[in-house]
């Protein structure tokens, strides 16, 4: 994907549909509007990246809130139901997995743990780790982007290379060498704690990259730019040039790449958790629920398709919202 | 003995896409069931046929090639490296011991019986020598003729640990306790044969003197490392990818972790082995990275059954025992499953805390993870094998474990803690295979029960191949405070020695390769293992077996969770299929043979 070139005039020369619905308004006098609310009229306008929006918000709702719903339903996501369990199979009793009343999507094969429950707060370590791990990419890329792509020289080499080697690192194979050698005591945390942060900080680490590249490919054509001259020459210091004129201007590529990295993140942290690396039982994790999962494909396929359902909506949620928000603060767009 | 590994995390990722794959394509699982317990109309026995007994004997045919597939390679092939109880049910395809296990079902087929050897050894000396004479007509794959000088040197070979590692080392404990000999390869007389405990008068008889009497002797010599090898065939460290064949079928080919071919040994004669009735003309091995891709292959009939012998995974067990009932046997395997709580770590050293434990935990919901009372066995309530003379299985139950605390007794446990002084219960971190699914289902019980009792339990999933040297070492355990291990243990013969030494004896702490995990280092104990060794009448070994089982459970080290039970398939095609206790529950291969050889 290439990044979107943010003009700095659009706030200056609205496009001409939207000159023309001025127009139309008549009594209304012509008004500047600030790059942000044109981003959010077009964004309203998109009824499929709202709809990602929605769920999204829906998703933080639900992870912030999953205690509580879980004691309104009245289901804990570690309590054993072996009453519910064929034992025999080892498969649920039931059809559809054991779904009842009490047990909205059904239970786990083995210890009949609520399912509902178990996705719930699931929820609560992809949505963190999917946030954070983006937060630490976009201020370790914005920062050192921006000074290769403003410095130039030996610092916009030594950060370049830096980005390269990270880009060919093998990610997964690092992180599963990691845990195996991790404590399971650091900086107060334990157990699921210390997992969950050090997953935030390896994905995060390995993630600025991407958006380093951006920023310093969007700071080397900006810095040549008039406005950037006019300030220089008026005797602007370079720090006042950095974050008063070009930071703004790269607002927009930040805010897109951020969206359409936290979808990636949390499939990463799916994987791991999959892979036996990521939070530790019992803490509950989609990754996880899908890798306990193969052994009762056949027998007990909803045990697989609710954890598999749940990342598959909220990754196509992000990224729809994503896509919109691209579009949306795209000046070339036409909307 | 070890357990195998089964396929590891990484494998079942690869499998992942295969599993959704192979969930979109399934519609519906089609057929209702074909057959009960009385047989199938494809010609399976039933249900349990073949478990301690002998199902379809007169069926069987000479000719054929009969299949195993299997998840695991062995550790290893060389009759002095393999430890695991499969390798040693293979080995004796092409290879032939002194004495070997009877090729009968059940509780006989752990009994010793003549193989290479004329009878049973003439033990004189108190004890302490053992006398055999070697059978006419039996050679080597070449024709030449096995000698007493070729056991000697295939014993000796369990001396060389420094090239030939893996193997069990009792005849090595017991012929030379002090370590004199420095094995073959170091060996500075002509002949290779300096090992003083053995002698060989003449080719067709060899003498054991033992420095110090032991009951169980001859059960070692029973072990497959007992084999004769000779001497100009051995090949050393690459002996274990072409051992010289000494019974019916000699190796064709072997590619490590995929496939083995055996063939009809063209020099063994039918007349010169007792045991061995060697109907199959060939003798295939096919191996796989997924367990449920094996489970597969065999319900579908491609294969015969599963070399690894530890029971199909959740997923072909469930469609077996739905639509294929006739081909599954439900042995008892002789491996017990369980926790041990180390001494070293805080506070399990105090035996109140352990109390706690065992009286918290869920044993009904440990016995659902390890896979219910079909699939994953009884509840265990002592640490003494059911096979093992001297046992009393379920009737003897210390904590109640299958009575009244079977769902956990969460005011014994909270009683404890407090005789423990620790009222509020602690923490603690439980140490689990990271390959094996179902132990990781048993520490996640574990914990969920613990929780009630005040103890929060963290879980630890090590690198399961890395066992000897992560649980092994005492000195790891603690540091890394591993207060609760998960494991499990089978007999390597089926004595209190066999099974217990390793875990129970002072003499068996070890710095690396540990078994002791507990740290047991109790005088009575020790003592009753040293008159063990002594006592040569069988109703005074199994008393003081039973006495030994006592002393351990009365210690509280241990928190056992099922007497296991494995379901294993059985094609439709096999004849003469028996489960043996002499291989803890699993087929005797040896003996297998085919319905119709065209197939």
């Amino acid at each position: 994907m290439t990044a979107p070139l943010h003009e700095p005039t659009a706030e200056a020369a609205p496009s001409a549909a939207e000159e023309a619905a001025v127009a139309t308004a008549g009594a209304k006098a012509v008004q500047g509007r600030s790059l942000g609310r044109i981003a959010w009229e077009r964004l309203k306008r998109d009824k499929l990246a709202l709809t990602g929006g929605v769920v999204v918000l829906v998703l933080i709702v639900i992870a912030l809130l999953a205690p509580v719903i879980t004691n309104l339903v009245g289901q804990d996501p570690n309590e054993y139901h072996e009453d519910l369990i064929d034992p025999l199979f080892g498969t649920p009793t039931g059809s559809l997995g054991g779904v009842s009343g009490d047990h909205l999507l059904g239970v786990e094969p083995v210890n009949g743990r609520d399912i509902f429950a178990r996705i719930l707060y699931g929820a609560r370590i992809s949505l963190l780790v999917g946030f954070m791990s983006a937060v630490v990419a976009v201020i370790l890329g914005t920062v050192l982007g921006i000074l290769a792509g403003f410095f130039g020289g030996w610092v916009d080499s030594l950060i370049s290379r830096v980005m390269d080697g990270l880009l060919a690192f093998p990610q997964l194979l690092f992180i599963i060498a990691l845990v195996s050698v991790m404590p399971n005591e650091m900086l107060g945390l334990t157990g699921t704690g210390v997992r969950v942060f050090v997953m935030i900080l390896v994905i995060g680490f390995f993630g600025w990259p991407y958006i380093g590249r951006v920023v310093r490919g969007q700071t080397l054509s900006l810095r040549e730019r008039e406005y950037v001259e006019a300030a220089r020459s008026l005797g602007a210091g370079r720090l006042y040039i950095l974050f008063k004129e070009l930071l703004p201007n790269l607002v927009a590529p930040i805010v897109v790449y951020t969206t359409m990295m936290i979808p990636t993140n949390i499939l990463t942290e799916a994987a791991l958790s999959f892979l036996g690396v990521g939070v530790k039982p019992p803490t509950a994790s989609w990754g996880q629920m899908l890798s306990s999962a193969i052994d009762y494909f056949e027998s007990d396929p909803m045990y697989m398709v609710v954890p598999g359902v749940a990342i598959f909506i909220t990754v196509l949620a992000f990224n729809l919202f994503g896509d919109g928000v691209r579009d949306a603060l795209d000046p070339k767009g036409s909307r | 003995m070890t357990t195998q590994r089964t396929s590891g995390r990484r494998k079942q990722a690869l499998a992942a896409a295969a599993a959704v794959a192979a969930l979109l394509t399934t519609a519906a699982c089609g057929g209702g069931s074909d057959d009960g317990d009385g047989g199938s109309k494809n010609g399976a026995a039933g249900f349990d046929a073949a478990n301690n007994k002998v199902a379809q004997a007169s069926l069987a045919k000479k000719g054929g090639t009969l299949k195993f597939g299997a998840a695991q390679d062995a550790d290893s092939w060389d009759t002095t490296r393999g430890y695991y109880g499969m390798m040693w049910n293979f080995a004796r395809y092409y290879s032939r011991q002194l004495v070997t296990n009877k090729a009968e079902p059940g509780k006989a087929g752990a009994e010793l019986t003549p193989d290479l050897a004329t009878g049973l050894a003439k033990v004189t000396d108190d004890g302490k020598t053992y006398t055999y004479t070697l059978r006419d007509g039996v050679t080597w794959e070449d024709g030449k003729p096995i000698t007493s000088k070729d056991v000697k040197y295939g014993i000796e070979r369990v001396w060389a640990q420094d090239v030939l590692s893996g193997g069990p080392t009792y005849l090595k404990d017991v012929l030379d306790p002090n370590g004199t000999y420095k094995g073959p390869y170091k060996d500075t007389s002509a002949d290779k044969l300096g090992l003083k405990a053995i002698e060989t008068p003449d080719d067709k008889t060899i003498v054991f003197k033992l420095p110090k009497a032991n009951s169980d002797f001859e059960e070692m010599l029973g072990l497959i490392s007992a084999s004769p090898v000779r001497q100009d065939k051995d090949t050393k460290a690459k002996y274990q990818l072409h051992p010289f064949s000494s019974g019916p079928y000699k190796f064709e080919s072997y590619n490590p972790g995929k496939d083995l071919t055996l063939v009809r040994n063209t020099s063994w004669k039918q007349e010169s082995d007792p045991v061995r009735k060697a109907y199959p003309d060939k003798i295939t091995i096919q191996f796989f990275s997924d367990a449920n891709q094996l489970d597969q292959r065999l319900i579908s009939g491609d294969l015969d059954l599963d070399l690894n012998q530890t029971g199909m995974s959740p997923q072909g067990r469930t469609t077996a025992l739905k639509q294929h009932k006739a081909n599954l046997d439900n042995p008892v395997s002789g491996y017990i499953r369980y926790a041990v709580f180390p001494q070293s770590v805080k506070p399990f050293d105090n035996i109140e805390c352990r109390k706690a434990v065992i009286y918290g935990a869920d044993h009904v919901s440990l016995q659902t993870a390890r896979g219910g009372p079909v699939a994953g066995g009884d509840i265990g309530t002592n640490m003494l094998p059911p096979s093992v003379p001297g046992s009393e299985g379920q009737k003897y139950d210390p904590y109640e474990l299958n009575g009244a605390n079977k769902n956990g007794n969460v005011a014994k446990a909270k009683e404890a803690l407090k005789a423990c002084g620790q009222p509020n219960g602690f923490k603690t971190t439980i140490a689990v295979r990271n390959n094996k699914p179902v132990e990781v289902a048993t520490a996640q019980s574990l914990q969920a029960s613990l929780k009630k009792i005040g103890i929060t339990a963290e879980i630890d999933q090590y690198d399961g191949s890395q066992t000897s040297g992560i649980i092994g070492s005492p000195e790891n355990v603690k540091k890394k405070g591993y207060g609760i291990i998960i494991m499990g243990w089978g007999p390597d013969f089926p004595s209190v020695q066999g099974y217990g030494l390793p875990l129970w004896s002072s003499k068996y702490i070890q710095q690396s390769g540990n078994n002791n995990y507990a740290l047991i280092n109790d005088k009575t104990i020790d003592g009753l293992f040293d008159s063990y060794v002594n006592t040569l009448d069988d109703a005074g070994k199994a008393k003081i077996a039973t006495e030994i089982n006592h002393k351990v459970m009365e210690g509280a080290y241990y928190l056992p969770f099922v007497f296991e039970k494995f379901i294993n398939w059985r094609s439709d095609n096999l004849a003469n299929v028996y489960t043996t206790d002499g291989y803890s529950g699993q087929y005797d291969f040896v003996n297998l043979g085919l319905k119709n050889p065209q197939k």
